[in-house]
C-alpha cells in the first residue's frame, strides 16, 4: 500500500484552476519529486495535502485513511511533516525551543500538568530537550541550539525547518524547495542528510526546481504543469521527455 | 562576564524560589508601617498585579491583544457581590468563592474568546473591547439584579478559622500576597510547559503552530481561560475588600491600565508585568497624590496633578512603543522580536552567555 | 407610524455624523491597516474647536444672512482645517516610526495618543459636558405628522457632498490614484516613484479633516460637546466603517446612515440604555461572521 495517494485531486481558487485531476501515488521509503516550471501549482498540491485547503474535488489518502479537509494539527499528529517554501521558522525562539515545538504531537502533558509542575511532565520535558538535541546533532546543527532562529545562517535556517519537522516522528515529510538559495556545498550536504533521513525510515516527497539534486537523489519524479501532471516516472524518463521539455523550454521555433 | 559569589547564587535560583522569597520579604512589611492608607495601597497593588499576571498570559504569552479584559474583572467581582452577600442571600465562603468565582471567569474566558479565534490581530482587539464595553453596561443595565449604578454593598467579609477580616486591611494585604504568590508559580510553570511553547509558536506564526500538530482553537481557549480566571481571582479578593461592587470601576479605563502595566514592564516578563504593574499602581495611588501636595505646598494650589492620569498612561503607552518597545524590563524573546533590525550584537552574546550558564 | 418616520429622520441625522468619522477610519485603514483610536478623538476636536471660535468672537446668539453664512462656512472650513493638520501631526509623530513594526505596536500607540488628546481636552473644557452657543437658526418643517430641523437637512447634506467630493478626489485627481495605488501594494507604489509618506499625510490629512466637519456639525446639532464624547462616537463609527466594508467609500457611508438608524430605532423601540449594547453587538457580529461587510470583498489567505 502506497504511504500517499491522490486521486483526481483538483483546487480551484475562484476561477483558476491551481491543481487539476491529479493522480499519484508514494511508495513508502521512496524519495520522490514533483517538478514543474513556477506557478504550476506544487505548493497548493502540498497545502492541500497538510489541510490547509480542503480541495475542491478529489482525495487525499495517507496510509489508506482519509485525510482530505482535516484539520492541519491532525494531519501533522497522523506523521505528516513539512518545510515551507518561505521559510517559516519561529523566527525569535531558540533553535533548540523549535524543534522541541517540533515534538508537540508526540507529547503528551495537558495543561493539568502545566498548572502544577507534575514529576511526569518535568520528566517529559527533559526527554523531549535530549530529543531535540539528538536531533539537531543529527542535522548538523548542535553548536546553534541556543540561537535564535532568525539570527542563523540561510543554509542552516533551511536545516532547521527540517530539523523541526523531524522532531514529530514523521512517516511522510514533505520538503518544499529544500535548496533553494543554496550554493553547491550546502547542497551536497542536503543530500546526504536527505539520504540519512530516507535510512531512518521517513518517506520524502520534495518540490524542487535544482535539476541537478532532483536527478541525483529521486528515485521517481511527478512533473506538473499548469495543474496539470504531465509526466511521471524515473529520472532517466523525465529527463528526456518531449512535453517535459517543452513545457520548461517552449515548443521549439 | 561572569557572574560571581551572592549574584550567582540568585542568577542560579528557580524563578518561582525567587518569587517566594521576594514575597516573603515583602510580609515583614507591616512590622515597620502600619499605616492603614499604605497597607491599602498595597493590598490593590497586590489586585492589580494579579490581573496583570492574567493579561500577561493572554497578550503576552498567547500574543492575543485584549482590550476589553476589564470584563472578566468584573464578572469576578460580581460573582462575588452576587454569591456573597446579602444580594440573592446567597453566601458562599471567601475561600470557596475563589475557586467559584476563578471557574466563572474562565468559562466566560472560553465564551468571549471563542467568537475571536479566527480573527487577526487588531480585529481581535476590537471584539475583545467591544466585549469590554457591553460586559459592564449590561451588569449597569440588569438592575434589578445588580442595583445599576448603585452596585452592591454590604458584602461578606472572608472568616479565617473564626477570625472576621472586618474592616482592617492588614489580612486583605496577606490574601493579596498570597494570591501573587500563587500566581507567580502558576505562570512560571505555564511559560515553561508544553502548552506555553505552544502559546509562544502560536504567536509567532500560527500556521506553522499548526503543522507542529498544536491545535490553536484548545490553545487560544486556555490563554483566554486562564487569563481570565486570574480576574477572577482578583475580582473575589477586590469586591471583598471594597465591599462594593459597581459598573464604573470596570470600565475601558481599567482594561488600558492594565494594558499598560504589560507594555510598561516588558510583555511576557513575569517579573517585569510585575514590576510594571506595581509601578503604575504606585503612580495613581501614591506618586500623583503627593505631586499634588507637594504642588500646593508650592502655592499652586489649582492644581491637581491626578487628573493627568490619562494623560501620563497615553503617554507612557505611546513612548514606550516608539522608543522602547519592549519594555523596562524585557525579555529576551520579546525584545528581538519587537526591535527587529536593531539588534546589537555584544548585547545579543552577552545575554546569550548569561543564559547558556544558567542551564548547565 | 408617525414615531417610525421621526425616527427615520432622526437616525438618518445621527448617521450622516457617523459616516463622516467613518469616511476617516475607513480612509486610513484602507491605506496603512491601522484602526486609529485616535480618530474619534479628532472628531470631538472639531466640536472643542467650534466651541472655542465662537466663544473668541462671543457670538451667543442667533445669527442671520451674511454673517450666518460667514460663521458657518468659516468656522467649518477652520474646524476641517484644524483638525486635519492635527490629524498629520498624529501620523508623523505616532504612527509613521512604527510604519513597519510589527501590528501591535501603532495599535497600542494610537490607544495612548487617544487618551492623550482626550485629557489635553479634559483639561482644556472641564470634565462635564458643555454648552455649544446657539447661532445657527433651526426652523423645522412638518411633515406628515413628522419633525424636520434644518440641522438635520444640513447633516444628511453635508454627509452626502463630502462623500460624493472624497469619492471624485479618489478616483480622479493624481493623488487619490497614488491613495489607491499606496492602499493596494504599498512597496509596488513606491517603485513606481509615488512619494508615500506625502500620500499617507493627505489621507489623514482628509480623513481628519472630515472628522472636524463631523465635530462641528455634531456641536451644532446637539448644542453639547464633552471631552469623551470621541470614545462612544468613534467606536461606532468604526462599526460602521466596518458593517459597509473597511476600505470601502460608499460602504463607510452606508454603514453610518445604518448605524444611525439601529440607534434610532434601537433608543425607540428598545431602550435608551441599551443602543451601546445594540451596536457594539453588531460590531461583535459583522466582525466575525462578516469581516468584510456588506460591500467589501473577502479576501483569501496566501500562503
Amino acid at each position: 500500500m502506497s504511504i500517499l495517494a491522490l486521486h483526481g485531486l483538483t483546487q480551484r481558487f475562484g476561477g483558476l484552476v491551481a491543481v487539476k485531476d491529479l493522480d499519484f501515488q508514494i511508495e513508502e521509503g521512496t524519495i520522490v519529486a514533483m517538478i514543474g516550471p513556477n506557478g504550476a501549482g506544487k505548493s497548493t498540491v502540498f497545502n492541500v495535502i497538510t489541510g490547509i485547503y480542503r480541495p475542491t474535488a478529489g482525495s487525499v489518502e495517507f496510509n489508506g485513511k482519509v485525510i482530505q479537509g482535516r484539520k492541519t494539527s491532525d494531519i501533522a499528529a497522523l506523521g505528516i511533516a513539512r518545510t515551507f517554501q518561505n521559510i517559516r521558522l519561529f523566527a525569535f525562539m531558540s533553535a533548540l525551543d523549535n524543534v522541541m515545538t517540533g515534538r508537540h504531537s508526540r507529547m503528551r502533558a495537558t495543561l493539568a500538568d502545566a498548572l502544577v509542575r507534575t514529576p511526569f511532565a518535568v520528566r517529559e520535558e527533559r526527554l523531549v530537550r535530549e530529543r531535540a538535541l539528538e536531533i539537531l546533532r543529527f542535522c548538523g546543527l548542535e553548536r546553534d541550539a541556543h540561537s535564535f532562529a532568525s539570527n542563523l545562517p540561510y543554509g542552516a535556517q533551511r536545516r532547521l525547518e527540517i530539523a523541526r519537522a523531524l522532531a514529530g516522528d514523521p512517516k511522510l515529510l514533505l520538503l518544499d524547495e529544500p535548496a533553494a538559495g543554496m550554493n553547491p556545498i550546502e547542497k551536497d550536504e542536503l543530500i546526504a542528510l536527505i539520504r540519512r533521513i530516507r535510512e531512518s525510515g521517513v518517506t520524502i516527497f520534495l518540490i524542487e526546481h535544482d535539476m541537478g539534486l532532483v536527478m541525483r537523489i529521486s528515485e521517481r519524479i511527478a512533473v506538473l504543469d499548469y495543474g496539470e501532471k504531465i509526466a511521471e516516472g524515473p529520472p532517466e524518463a523525465i529527463r528526456t521527455n518531449e512535453r517535459v521539455i517543452e513545457a520548461y523550454l517552449g515548443k521549439p521555433a | 562576564m561572569t557572574l560571581t559569589g551572592p549574584r550567582k547564587l540568585w542568577a542560579s535560583l528557580d524563578p518561582r524560589l525567587k518569587g517566594f522569597v521576594i514575597l516573603g520579604l515583602c510580609a515583614f512589611y507591616p512590622l515597620f508601617d502600619q499605616n492603614p492608607a499604605h497597607l491599602n495601597f498595597l493590598a490593590d497593588a497586590c489586585t492589580f498585579i494579579l490581573l496583570a499576571l492574567g493579561l500577561n498570559i493572554v497578550v503576552g504569552f498567547a500574543g492575543l491583544l485584549d482590550l476589553g479584559y476589564a470584563a472578566f474583572f468584573a464578572i469576578g467581582s460580581y460573582s462575588y457581590a452576587m454569591l456573597a452577600s446579602g444580594q440573592f442571600n446567597i453566601h458562599i465562603p471567601f475561600w470557596v468563592m475563589l475557586f467559584v468565582a476563578s471557574a466563572i471567569a474562565a468559562i466566560f474566558g472560553i465564551l468571549l474568546g471563542a467568537p475571536t479565534l479566527r480573527l487577526r490581530g487588531d480585529y481581535l482587539a476590537i471584539v475583545t473591547l467591544g466585549f469590554g464595553e457591553i460586559v459592564p453596561q449590561t451588569f449597569l443595565n440588569l438592575s434589578q439584579w445588580t442595583n445599576g449604578p448603585n452596585g452592591i454593598s454590604a458584602l461578606d467579609q472572608p472568616v479565617l478559622f473564626n477570625y472576621r477580616f472586618g474592616l482592617q486591611t492588614l489580612p486583605y494585604f496577606y490574601v493579596g500576597l498570597a494570591l501573587v504568590a500563587l500566581a507567580i508559580v502558576v505562570v512560571h510553570n505555564l511559560q515553561d510547559s508544553r502548552l506555553g511553547r505552544s502559546w509562544m509558536a502560536i504567536r509567532e506564526d500560527e500556521l506553522a503552530a499548526a503543522h507542529m500538530g498544536i491545535n490553536t482553537t484548545k490553545a487560544k481557549l486556555s490563554a483566554f481561560a486562564l487569563g481570565a480566571s486570574f480576574s477572577g481571582l482578583a475580582g473575589v479578593a477586590y469586591a471583598s475588600k471594597l465591599n462594593l461592587v459597581s459598573p464604573d470601576a470596570f470600565q475601558f479605563n481599567v482594561s488600558i491600565f492594565v494594558l499598560s502595566m504589560l507594555v510598561l514592564g516588558g510583555m511576557g516578563n513575569i517579573y517585569g508585568v510585575i514590576a510594571g504593574s506595581f509601578l503604575l499602581s504606585s503612580l495613581e495611588r501614591f506618586i500623583l497624590p503627593q505631586a499634588t501636595i507637594f504642588a500646593h505646598d508650592l502655592g499652586f494650589s489649582q492644581i491637581d496633578f491626578s487628573n493627568f492620569r490619562f494623560l501620563m498612561y497615553g503617554l507612557i503607552l505611546a513612548c514606550i512603543m516608539l522608543f522602547r518597545p519592549a519594555g523596562l524590563f524585557p525579555s529576551r524573546q520579546r525584545a528581538a522580536e519587537l526591535t527587529a533590525g536593531k539588534t546589537d550584537e555584544t548585547i545579543a552574546a552577552h545575554e546569550q552567555s548569561m543564559y547558556t550558564e544558567a542551564i548547565e | 407610524m408617525e414615531l417610525f418616520l421621526q425616527q427615520l429622520v432622526n437616525g438618518l441625522s445621527l448617521g450622516g455624523i457617523y459616516a463622516l468619522i467613518a469616511l476617516g477610519y475607513t480612509m486610513v485603514y484602507g491605506i496603512i491597516e491601522l484602526i486609529n483610536f485616535a480618530h474619534g478623538d479628532v472628531y470631538t476636536l472639531g466640536s472643542f474647536f467650534t466651541l472655542t471660535i465662537l466663544t473668541l468672537f462671543g457670538i451667543q446668539n442667533e445669527l442671520h444672512g451674511a454673517p450666518l453664512v460667514a460663521a458657518l462656512l468659516g468656522i467649518i472650513a477652520g474646524s476641517m482645517l484644524f483638525c486635519g493638520v492635527v490629524g498629520v501631526l498624529i501620523e508623523r509623530l505616532a504612527y509613521r516610526p512604527l510604519r513597519n513594526a510589527p501590528r501591535l505596536a501603532p495599535l497600542i500607540t494610537a490607544i495612548g495618543v487617544s487618551f492623550i488628546l482626550e485629557n489635553i481636552m479634559q483639561l482644556w473644557q472641564g470634565p462635564s459636558p458643555i454648552p455649544i452657543p446657539t447661532f445657527m437658526p433651526d426652523p423645522t418643517y412638518t411633515l406628515g405628522g413628522v419633525t424636520i430641523e434644518i440641522k438635520q437637512i444640513m447633516v444628511v447634506t453635508l454627509a452626502i457632498v463630502m462623500m460624493i467630493a472624497l469619492q471624485l478626489f479618489v478616483y480622479r485627481t493624481k493623488i487619490g490614484k497614488a491613495m489607491r495605488a499606496t492602499a493596494q501594494d504599498r512597496d509596488a507604489a513606491q517603485l513606481m516613484g509615488i512619494d508615500i509618506n506625502t500620500t499617507i499625510a493627505v489621507t489623514f490629512l482628509i480623513g481628519s479633516a472630515l472628522a472636524g466637519a463631523a465635530g462641528f456639525v455634531s456641536g451644532v446639532y446637539y448644542g453639547t460637546t464633552w471631552f469623551f464624547n470621541g470614545f462612544n462616537a468613534g467606536l461606532k463609527a468604526f462599526t460602521a466603517a466596518v458593517l459597509g466594508g473597511i476600505g470601502n467609500l460608499a460602504g463607510a457611508m452606508l454603514g453610518g446612515f445604518l448605524i444611525g438608524l439601529v440607534e434610532a430605532f434601537g433608543a425607540q423601540y428598545i431602550s435608551d440604555q441599551w443602543t451601546n449594547v445594540i451596536v457594539f453587538s453588531l460590531l461583535v457580529l459583522v466582525l466575525i461572521f462578516r469581516p468584510s461587510g456588506l460591500l467589501g470583498e473577502s479576501l483569501p489567505n496566501k500562503v
